[in-house]
Parts: C-alpha cells; structure tokens; sequence
C-alpha cells in the first residue's frame, strides 16, 4: 500500500457521506457554475430583451383590454352595480355622457368607438353621434338617459350596455373567442358566427393539414436521400451535404422568386408543359396562387431542415447492424425494416416536428406564391397587424399558434423519452 | 490437424481476387482450403486483405476474379442471407433497440420458426454463454464482455456450420480477451462447428487456431499451424510479424550440408539453416527468437559459432530478463532468459560471447 496518504488544501478532509462533503463539493463547483453564466450571460439578456419580453407583451395583448376601463372609467364604475337584466339606471346614462365628453375633450372618443366596433358591428357610428350630439348640449337635462335614448334608440336597448359592461373588465377573452370563429349574441351568449364570417378555424386547420402534407413529403424525399448520403464516403458525403446546404447560401426571396418564374402560367413548367403538347394553351394548369405551389415551394425550402436531423442519426448507424442482420438470413428489405428504420425514428422525430414546426408557423412563402387557398394562419395574423390594425386579436392567433407548438415540443419530448431507443 | 488436401475443403478459395477501385488488387490470388470443423485465423497487418477476405465469405463484398465455394458449391452468386454463416463482427453489431432475447430470436424469426422452438433455443443459446439471465436486458445495459458472449449466442443461436469471426475481441481489455478466447476455443471444440476468425493479434491467433493463414499485401504469406508458424516461419515477414525476432542482415558465404554460413556486414561469420534464401553472394536476413539465444559457452551446442556482444540494456520482466545488446552493429538484438535461481542478470556494460543452435537460425529472404 501507499507509504503515506497527503491531505489536499489545509484542514482535514470531508469524510464521504457527511454534510462537509458536501459543502465542499458545493464550494468546489460554486466557481465552475459562476464561469458558465457568466459566459451565457450576453445570450441570456439578449433572448430576455429581444425574445422573452416581446413574447410576454404579445400574451398580454392579447387578453389586454384597457381600452373602455381607461376612457370610460366612471361608466365602469356606475355599471358595476348593474344587474344585466333591465336596462341600466339614470347614473350610468349620465357617467357614458360625462366620460364621453371628456373624450370628446381629449380627443380619445375615436379609439373608444373603435374598440366598441370590433365587437359589435355599427357601435362606431353610435360613439361618434353620441359623442358630438352630446357634446353640444349645454346645460345638464334632467334625464341623461332621455336625452341619449333621443341621440341613438340604441341607447334604449340592452346590447350596448351589455357590451360596455363586458368591456370594463381589463382583462377579457375577445380576442380568443374571435380567434375560434365565436362571438357573443346580442343575448351575451356565446355563439358561432355564421358560416360565410367563419376565418380562422378553417384558416387553423388548412395550416395544419398542409403543414402535414409538406412535412410528409419531406419525409419522403429526404429519407432516402439521406441514407444514401449517409452511406457514401466521407469526401463524396461532405460534398453531398454541401448541396444540400446549398439553399441557406441563398436568399430565401430569392429561391421563392425562382419559384415563382418556374410554376407561374406562363412560367417554364407550364411552357414546356404546352411546348410538349400535354396540355393545351387555354388550358394552363395553375401551379402558384394556390394550395398546391404553397406546398411544391414550401417542401422544397423546408426539406434540409428534414435531412440533416436524419442524416446525423444515421451516420451514427454502422454498417455492421444490417450486415448482422443479413448474415442471420433477413432479406436486405427485412433487415432494414426491423433494424435500420427504427434506428432511425429519434431522427425521423427530430426532423418531423422541426419541419412541423416550421410549417406551421411559416410566413413569406404562402404569402408570395399562397394566393387565396394556399393562405396560412401567419399570414391573418400579419394582416391583422398591419392591415386591419386589430392587434389584439393578431395576438390571441400568435398565442394560440405558440401554444400548440409547444405542446407539441412537450409531446415530443414525451414519446422519445419513453422509448428509450439510443444510438450505441 | 492435417491440412485437407486441395479440393476436399470445406471452404475453399480458388485463385480469388478483389479490386475496389480496378486498378489495385486488395486480394491477389488467394488459394485455400479449409476443413470441416477447422479453426481458421486470418493473421495480419490492417490492410492486408484479410477482413476482405472474410467479407467475401460473407457475401458483404464480391469477387472480381476466382471462385468461393462452400461444401464445394460455388457460392459466389449467393446473396449473403442465403448462406446460412454465422457472423460475429468488431463491435459486436447487438441491435440497440430489441433485447437480448429479441436479438437472439432475429435469426429464429427469420427462418419462420415457431414461439416455442424459438425460445427453447434461445435459452440453450444463452446458457451456452452463461448469460441465461440475461434475457430482458438491453445490449446498452451490458458490459463489454458480457455484450460479446451475446453477439457470439447470436451467431450460434441458428446453429450455422460456419462462424466468421471478426476481430471479436478487439474492444475488450487484456483479461478478459484471454477469458474469452478460451470461452470461443471451448465452445468451437463442443459444438464442432468450423470458425473463420480474422485477427491482428498474433498471440489471440496463436492460442486459439488450428491453423493460421498469415496475410500481407493480400496475399497468403505462410499457413501454417501455431508452432510451426512461430518456430519455422518461412519469410522474414512471418518471422518478424509472429513473436519477437532478432534480424541480423548479412551475406550467403557458403551453404552445405543444410548448414549457410553468413557473413555479417562486420565480418564476422555466423551459421544459420537456409530457409528462404539464395546461393553464395545472395544477401539474406538471419531471424532467430530471442529465447533461443544462449551467452553461457556451456549450454551451447558442440562447435557452434559465437559473436561479439556488449550489453546495453537489462529490463527486469518477473518471469524473465529481456536485455538489448549490440550484435554486428546493431543495437536492438534482445535475449530473454528465464528468471532461474542459477541466471545472471548482465549489467549494461559488459561484454559477452552468444551463440545458438544452427537449426534457430533461419536465413531469411532479405526485407
């Protein structure tokens, strides 16, 4: 045995299995840790700022609704009292009249009736009126509720005031419910809207089913191109994957526009299509502005995204499994269904829900060769954000999709964890 | 084992040859034969055609020239699940995803052979081995030892009548590859089966073949069994691959009487038996074994001829010395002596006389 045992640094050493092991096993990594945030550090804050606060400011917005509480505020108060059964009392026609008119004042009644009118219909044209024929009654009349039943009948009615009772709440679920083709009755009973209103589930769904298709068919294109790769030489491999990296050195509007020259009707497909005789020239098929070039483009911009996670995975395979295999008397089909392929499933899933993902969240592509039915959900979003200016509702539709992308990653993470399938 | 005659084999490689690139031959000219129920090494450097070889047997690689048979049916154009060989590759190659069981089924299954027949051989396969409790864990879950006793089960397990070896042991430490060569020797002689196996280490192929097909430059150098490998090689290749070996490169002075008579570049005349070499003027390449050299004048035979030495370096080993001396201006010629109680430990230093018998030294083709 050893002549003589040193102790390390000073004192005597922790004996395993007390609490001093561990405090200097604590002490010991303390500095380790500290080198490792401090190097993610740069990262950590830029995510925060750039990714984390905005993604936070968006599910905010979207269930935001300051809009009424901040305008409105003496209404808000006068209407949380009310039963929502009758019509409100006197106080509440005259807090709408008192905040309308310091609206009017500030110049603020615009985004009142504007709010209003993305719920219901024609209640910016009833702010508005009331507004302005408010504003010019001089004395104070006896009855507010009189004088504004005479400005617009709506004010006689139940909906508004239901509506403006729903709105004093900071926080609502507008956005979402229109987000799911709901709205509320003029009973305040939640209700589908009619089938022509009806945007965005059908808008959820063909975003989901395309993306499914174009996932799938990456799936098949890169399957076996990526086994072929993955079998070849290192240098002729290396080569390979440089081609079929080669799309990243490239612009993504660029290859878009690529696309756009080959499938429009007078592009090259279709020239050459007509030039063969296969079809006629009034009868050029349309191979953009619709589902299908949404889903050509698309399958072809997303399809590295699907080779590479597959080609890493079978690389790491070595030749010698489907040779035990054959050398056992599997047909090569045999020894490559029940060896190689499930080999290959953490890569197909990788690849799967990377291209998924992807899809579903995918912009430029739809918008520029999607025409009419190649739209996906990103592209109403856009459009509510730019166009139509309802950032609330762009926000409930951006949540939504976050959401379900990340269940999905949950899901993932789930079923792969439990197979427990690993490369050796 | 008497080596079968040509033509009666079991296996038998027929003038074979292989080109990748159609330019250069890996395998030139392979001729073998060998026997049922044989232990087969395929000795040799990396890239010397010898996995080529047994992936051609295999059916992984195809010939371009030359005929492969098996119970004397060429089987050249038998696509490799149809041959029915058993195989053990480097890595062991145990699918990572079935357990030890479904590994062993695979084979089974194959062959379309029922539940119950599949698992009684299973666990004759796996008691073979000693890894009958083995059944339900994954290959991941298994040390390196007991990962190779499985993928040997596999290859049993469908009772082929040949086993190609791979390299199996390549991945174990030192212990347990000797372990394992005795199990896999054992197992050959219990069950009878012929066993290709392909190796670079001379020692696993030395105590474990029947016979050894040395291979360099793709081709057969010498095949042959283990002691007539070690003890008579027949070009400087196999005497230097196999064991250690002391060469001393000199000139062909004379040969009579089954004796040659070499003169070192020093001047000194040294004998040797001829083995591999030409007449008189012809330049040879003297091996002789390090064992086998003797610096006591007592113990060496009646009129042997003896060197100059000067001792450069004693190692003490345990079991036995190994000191380096300088011989005719060489300075890496080793002699190992047993640790006797009458053995001398030479000093670093000292100058000495050895000799050995003239049927030690073989005068080899020079490299």
């Amino acid at each position: 045995m050893c002549a003589e045992v040193t102790t390390s640094a000073k004192g005597v050493p922790a004996e395993a299995g007390t609490p001093g092991l561990k405090a200097s096993l604590r002490r010991a990594e303390r500095r380790k840790r500290r080198g490792a945030f401090l190097l993610t550090l740069p990262l950590l804050l830029f995510i925060t700022v750039m990714f984390l606060i905005p993604l936070c400011g968006m599910i905010w917005l979207s269930v935001a609704n300051t809009t009424v509480p901040t305008y409105m505020p003496k209404t808000v108060a006068a209407l949380s009292h009310w039963n929502g059964k009758d019509l409100p009392s006197e106080d509440a026609y005259a807090a709408v009249a008192a905040d309308l008119g310091v609206a009017f004042k500030n110049h603020t009644f615009g985004r009142i009736a504007k709010r209003l009118n993305e719920e219901m219909p024609g209640s910016f044209g009833l702010i508005n009126k009331t507004t302005f024929r408010s504003a010019r009654v001089k004395e104070a009349p006896a009855s507010w509720k009189a004088e504004l039943e005479k400005i617009d009948g709506a004010w006689g009615k139940r909906p508004i005031w239901t509506l403006l009772k729903r709105e004093s709440s900071p926080v609502t679920a507008d956005f979402y419910i229109a987000a799911i083709d709901m709205q509320y009755s003029a009973q305040g009973v939640l209700e589908r809207v009619p089938s022509y209103e009806r945007i965005y589930l059908p808008l959820f769904w063909r975003t989901g089913w395309m993306s499914i298709l174009i996932t799938v068919l990456t799936l098949v294109l890169g399957y076996p191109l990526a086994y072929w790769i993955s079998r070849l030489p290192e240098s002729k491999a290396n080569l390979m994957m440089i081609a079929v990296l080669l799309p990243f050195w490239t612009s993504l509007l660029v290859r878009i526009t690529a696309w756009i020259v080959l499938l429009q009707s007078h592009g090259v497909v279709n020239s050459i299509l007509v030039g063969s005789g296969a079809v006629s020239d009034n009868a050029r098929p349309m191979l953009m502005n619709n589902a299908f070039g949404t889903v050509v483009v698309m399958t072809q911009v997303l399809l590295p995204f699907m080779v590479l996670p597959l080609y890493s995975v079978m690389k790491a395979i070595p030749d010698s499994y489907v040779r035990a295999a054959v050398s056992m008397g599997a047909h090569p089909w045999r020894a490559f269904w029940r060896v190689f392929a499930p080999l290959t499933l953490p890569g197909v899933g990788a690849g799967v829900l990377l291209v998924f993902i992807l899809s579903i969240g995918y912009y430029i592509t739809p918008e520029l060769v999607g025409g009419q039915n190649g739209q996906f959900i990103s592209n109403r979003i856009a459009y509510n954000v730019q166009e139509s200016l309802n950032w609330g509702l762009a926000a409930a539709l951006g949540t939504i999709l976050t959401v379900v992308t990340m269940i999905l990653f949950v899901l993932y993470g789930y079923i792969s964890g439990n197979k427990k399938v690993s490369i050796a | 084992m008497d080596a079968p005659s040509k033509g009666s084999g079991f296996v038998e490689f027929d003038r074979v040859q292989k080109s990748y690139d159609g330019e250069s031959l890996v395998v030139k000219d392979l001729n073998l034969s060998i026997g049922k129920g044989e232990f087969l090494t395929m000795l040799g450097p990396s890239g010397s055609g010898k996995t080529t070889c047994l992936m051609m047997l295999a059916g992984f690689e195809t010939a371009t020239h030359g005929d492969i048979r098996l119970e004397g049916s060429p089987i050249n154009a038998v696509p490799p699940h149809k041959r029915g060989i058993g195989m053990v590759f480097q890595n062991y190659a145990l699918f990572p995803h079935m357990t030890v069981a479904e590994n062993l089924s695979f084979p089974l299954e194959v062959r379309g052979m029922g539940k119950s027949e599949r698992e009684g051989k299973i666990k004759r396969a796996l008691d073979m081995v000693q890894m009958g409790a083995f059944g339900n864990r994954r290959p991941a879950q298994l040390s390196g030892g007991q990962q190779q006793r499985i993928a040997l089960a596999r290859a049993l397990v469908f009772e082929p009548k040949l086993v190609l070896m791979d390299e199996p042991l390549g991945a174990l430490d030192k212990q347990l590859r000797e372990h394992m060569q005795f199990e896999i020797k054992a197992l050959h002689e219990a069950l009878g089966i012929t066993v290709v196996y392909v190796t670079h280490d001379q020692g696993e192929a030395l105590t474990m073949s029947d016979r050894i097909a040395v291979f360099n430059d793709g081709r057969i150098q010498q095949l042959a069994s283990p002691s007539e490998l070690y003890e008579a090689p027949e070009n400087s290749f196999v005497a230097q691959f196999i064991g250690e070996n002391n060469k001393l490169a000199g000139t062909v002075e004379e040969i009579a009487d089954g004796r040659a008579m070499v003169r070192l570049p020093t001047g000194e005349i040294i004998d040797a038996t001829p083995v591999n070499v030409g007449g008189k003027g012809e330049k040879t390449l003297v091996s002789i074994r390090p064992e086998r050299v003797e610096y006591r004048a007592e113990m060496l035979p009646e009129g042997a001829h003896t060197i100059e030495a000067e001792v450069l370096e004693f190692i003490y080993m345990g079991d036995i010395f190994r000191t380096r001396l300088r011989v005719a201006g060489t300075d890496d010629f080793v002699i190992k002596n047993r640790n006797t109680l009458d053995q001398r430990r030479l000093a670093p230093g000292e100058k000495v006389r050895i000799g050995w018998a003239p049927q030690d030294a073989r005068a080899l083709d020079p490299l």
